[in-house]
């Protein structure tokens, strides 16, 4: 038996006629007219027209605060992100993790509704912290807001202050929290405010002598796999380190049978002596912002950012873990460098001269660039919708020093509707974005490479690292593929069909 | 009272336990064992009413229901979510209501288009910039028939006017510009989004739109999103019946058939939870009478279109006949294959909208039985419309939380789970079969003949994976 679904049911001819039949019902424009508005938004003009508009975001590339917060609470071991605000947020952001992840995703939120906009959420956060406890055990319950609660000026300090001098919950149960208003930056500032909130709490009256561990902070970073492959290779180098907010385990858990609320993260303690630690390490920038401004002001201690996409970028994490815990780089790690760049040079002529679009987070961005020019592929279209001047200056700094780089120009603020225009206007060879960014595939036909988050219809990127070397393989594999791949369609009925590569 | 519906009383009752007092009495009004023959007085359950804080319900928001469900689909209409990023984020192209058109240029239903609020919003109010974007759109897009705003939470809490706005510039551009007030803290559920969204369409659209002849077969599609496809599956078969579906609301709907269904002869209701408010309205408006259908599996599609050519002529209701015998040998064929690797095996269903009551048929078509099934957002009317389509002493849950969720399939041992997707993982850790009844797990159509093989094989590939088998390891 025959079962057609969706994929090809409507190509039947039945349907095809339905489709037109329909069109009497639908007040449709003439053929011509929708074939020339579509050739219009391919032009410089529309290019003009779709740069000069400032109030309203098309197909932006950014989440919001609380988004990030509750990503960076579920690392935590035994932690419960509670969200203090309207309800169908909470619904959103589990929704959204577990599509990109396929994995379950725990958060509460506190339910506000049109009485708590009026006098205030603190019944609401009460009532939820006392039933987020007796129901779910958690050993740390992780406060943030939605722009409910920040419209109407929730006070969490107190709210939280009054549900354990009511008894509502453990005077001892730690309950870190962070106003985290969606008006307010995006996904990768929640995350920061989060982070530091839990810091800041956790690590309160902690301070004594060095536990001679690092501390390493990935930021708002969607790929277990690069937690698993930091994990390994700090092993590999001997190196005692305390990973801040581990989701590895938690989205990625081994299925055994048995549903486990918190499969894993960030031991408390550990977070608790991270305050002790030699030195803290971020892997992103402006996902840590005020996280390491904390740090390098509370704490004392080094920290630095460094983030190991790319070949040199690795490099140069490898050389500083070195100096600061005293310990050389394995011939192990070394190896790996070595395999990592012979992909590289096997693969250089399939991606040198390629002319790059890219969209993503700020963080990512600039390891993509980096990574991209060593190759000597050519970034050309830089769209970061959550990345601000400052982002600007430092990519822009990146793109100057690279003769790849001179093509390259950056849009801080600027959306996928803005980058449809730059690839018709500009077209490239090769996009680099997240699920969303295949609507620019469809639009412009230029071929996608998935890198970045939400990953929402491919599955188990998000298992492979894009950091350290092993991710420096894995990235050539995915572009130098596609490349390929678009090499044999586009040559399929000519002579150039080539078997060998 | 029967022994099975003492015996899940008692096994509400230990559920209950886990929570503490209030929240423990709260929660039992919304559990209930099910009483097919309504004379059992303790069995029927509470519902539309807040959810507890804390308690990780699986509801969303007004926005949820006004944007993701009824408005969203209109494809020639921009929806604009009005406020900061995220709620436009999250819910972008994420219920898979298929549409025909050129995405950007006449249709605008795959994207995410939003004033992404500022702090300097919230604090001067976002009117102004409103009006701007509204402006900014018209130009770059100048296809749309209309435009959506969709009020997210902060619109609705600092004194927005989105009105007046609305109001001015719908007569600058000829079009409606549709102000939808459905902040996610207002209501309870997504279901007061549905029916400010219903409100709207009322108050914007209907009545406007053009249709230059009129038939008596003319009928409005009502209540079907076109999820994976389903409401071109069920249009089919409205027309092979000899009907002329005027108006499709809202999957794969133009702003025009939004306008003109008040010349149906008769509206045709799926989703009785998120459109009845507009059936009602032009039952007492334009006197349209309504039905409520459902297409989902053999034995209720007979009996649907039966009832549907019940209010026809001759023509129509020989039609309904010939389409039966036409089909009833196609749905025998799928049940015989996939009957025998089925029966018996049991269903818990958590959802929202109709499928909760409507899907039982379907699974029943294929020999399982549902032995728990709840609402997100239902009200009293969805609950009485359930009780007779379950067992005595099968479970009844409004507005379930996570924690009621995984004691229930501890303690009833589903063979399947249909519920959405903030649940599919953690069954999947629990090596409990599942699929996402929201969007038919990327699968579809499930409405009508064309859909029922779908439903089949999905629900088959679901209890009958191997990989299940693979969790536990032999040894």
């Amino acid at each position: 038996m025959k079962i057609k679904d969706h994929n090809e049911l409507f190509l039947e001819q039945e349907y095809i006629e339905q489709f037109k039949r329909k069109k009497e019902f639908e007040n449709p424009w003439p053929e011509e007219k929708v074939q020339e508005v579509a050739e219009w938004t391919k032009t410089w003009e529309y290019r003009e027209k779709n740069f000069a508009r400032r109030h309203i975001k098309i197909n932006p590339a950014k989440a919001c605060q609380p988004l990030g917060s509750v990503f960076c609470s579920s690392g935590f071991e035994g932690t419960m992100p509670f969200v203090q605000g309207a309800q169908g947020c909470v619904a959103y952001f589990r929704s959204h993790l577990s599509r990109h992840f396929k994995e379950p995703m725990a958060a509460i939120s506190t339910s506000m509704t049109e009485d708590a906009a009026v006098f205030g959420g603190l019944n609401n956060m009460l009532e939820g912290l006392r039933n987020a406890y007796s129901l779910y055990n958690p050993k740390m319950i992780s406060v943030c807001t939605t722009c409910m609660a920040e419209v109407i000026g929730d006070d969490l300090n107190a709210y939280i202050k009054q549900a354990k001098d009511k008894g509502l919950i453990p005077e001892d149960l730690p309950v870190p929290f962070a106003h985290t208003p969606s008006f307010v930056g995006s996904h990768i500032t929640g995350y920061d405010n989060m982070m530091k909130g839990i810091l800041s709490a956790v690590t309160a009256g902690k301070k004594g002598g060095p536990n001679g561990k690092i501390n390493i902070i990935p930021g708002f970073d969607t790929y277990t796999g690069n937690y698993r492959e930091l994990k390994r290779l700090l092993k590999i180098m001997d190196v005692d380190f305390t990973l801040l907010s581990d989701v590895s385990d938690v989205f990625d858990s081994p299925n055994t049978g048995e549903y486990k609320l918190y499969p894993g993260g960030t031991p408390l303690n550990d977070a608790a002596d991270s305050v002790n630690a030699a030195a803290t390490i971020a892997l992103q920038k402006y996902s840590t912002v005020k996280t390491m401004s904390y740090i390098r002001s509370e704490w004392g201690p080094e920290a630095l950012v460094l983030s190991p996409i790319g070949v040199r970028n690795t490099d140069m994490f490898f050389d500083e873990i070195s100096r600061i815990t005293g310990k050389p780089v394995p011939q192990e790690i070394e190896d790996e460098r070595g395999r990592a760049v012979d992909a590289m040079i096997d693969s250089h002529p399939y991606v040198h001269g390629k002319r790059f679009a890219l969209v993503g987070d700020p963080d990512l961005l600039l390891g993509l660039m980096s990574f991209i020019m060593e190759m000597g592929g050519v970034p050309v279209h830089i769209v970061c919708t959550n990345g601000d001047k400052k982002f600007q200056k430092e990519a822009e700094a990146l793109l100057s020093e690279s003769p790849f780089g001179q093509e390259g120009t950056v849009y801080p603020g600027r959306d996928m509707w803005h980058l449809r225009s730059l690839l018709f206007t500009e077209p490239v060879d090769l996009l680099i974005g997240n699920s969303y960014a295949k609507f620019l595939w469809r639009d412009t036909g230029t071929p996608l490479v998935r890198i970045g988050f939400p990953l929402f219809d491919r599955h188990h990127l998000h298992r492979y690292p894009i950091i350290g070397y092993q991710g420096v393989i894995n990235m050539v594999n995915w572009i130098v593929n596609t490349v390929l791949d678009e090499m044999d369609r586009k040559s399929m009925n000519t002579t150039s069909f080539d078997v060998i590569r | 009272m029967s022994t099975a519906i003492k015996e899940t009383q008692k096994m509400i009752e230990e559920v209950l336990e886990g929570y503490p007092e209030k929240t423990r009495k709260a929660r039992a009004r919304h559990l209930a064992a099910n009483d097919p023959s309504g004379e059992c007085s303790t069995c029927r359950v509470k519902s539309n009413v807040k959810s507890r804080p804390g308690v990780m319900t699986v509801r969303g928001c007004a926005y949820a229901g006004s944007k993701g469900v009824v408005w969203g689909p209109v494809k020639d209409q921009i929806t604009v979510s009005h406020g900061p990023v995220g709620c436009g984020q999250y819910s972008w192209w994420a219920r898979r209501n298929y549409y025909n058109g050129r995405t950007g240029i006449d249709t605008f239903g795959t994207m995410h288009i939003t004033t992404d609020f500022q702090e300097r919003d919230i604090v001067y109010g976002g009117d102004k910039a409103l009006e701007a974007a509204l402006n900014e759109l018209r130009e770059l897009m100048p296809l749309a028939r209309g435009i959506g705003i969709l009020s997210e939470c902060p619109v609705g809490l600092i004194g927005d006017d989105i009105e007046a706005v609305a109001k001015k510039v719908s007569a600058e551009f000829g079009y409606p510009i549709v102000p939808v007030r459905c902040e996610g803290f207002r209501g309870v559920s997504q279901s007061l989004g549905h029916h400010i969204a219903n409100d709207t369409i009322r108050d914007h659209v209907l009545g406007r739109g053009s249709m230059e002849k009129s038939t008596p077969y003319d009928v409005a599609l009502i209540g079907d999103y076109n999820i994976g496809g389903d409401a071109w599956a069920s249009r089919k078969m409205l027309e092979e019946m000899g009907l002329r579906v005027i108006a499709q609301w809202t999957g794969d709907a133009s702003v025009n058939e939004l306008g003109i269904a008040q010349k149906s002869k008769l509206n045709l209701i799926h989703c009785y939870r998120s459109m009845n408010y507009i059936c009602r309205h032009m039952e007492e408006k334009y006197g349209i009478p309504w039905v409520e259908f459902n297409f989902f599996g053999p034995t209720k599609i007979y009996q649907s279109l039966r009832k549907i050519a019940s209010y026809f002529d001759d023509t129509i209701k020989e039609n309904a006949e010939k389409m039966i015998e036409k089909y009833k040998p196609l749905m025998d064929a799928v049940i015989e294959k996939y009957r025998p690797r089925l029966q018996d095996k049991k269903v818990m269903l958590y959802v929202g909208g109709l499928r909760p009551r409507h899907t039982i048929g379907a699974y029943e078509d294929l020999g399982m039985e549902v032995v728990a099934s709840g609402y997100e957002f239902g009200h009293d009317d969805d609950y009485r419309r359930t009780y007779p389509e379950m067992k005595e002493g099968a479970v009844i849950m409004d507005d379930a939380t996570l924690y009621e969720l995984e004691e229930f399939t501890r303690r009833l041992r589903p063979d399947m789970v249909g519920s959405g997707i903030k649940e599919k993982y953690s069954y999947h850790k629990m090596g409990v079969p599942f699929r996402q009844m929201h969007s038919w797990d990327y699968s579809g159509p499930y409405h009508g003949f064309d859909g029922f093989p779908v439903f089949a094989r999905d629900m088959d590939m679901t209890v009958n994976s191997p990989t299940w088998n693979l969790i536990r390891r032999k040894r």
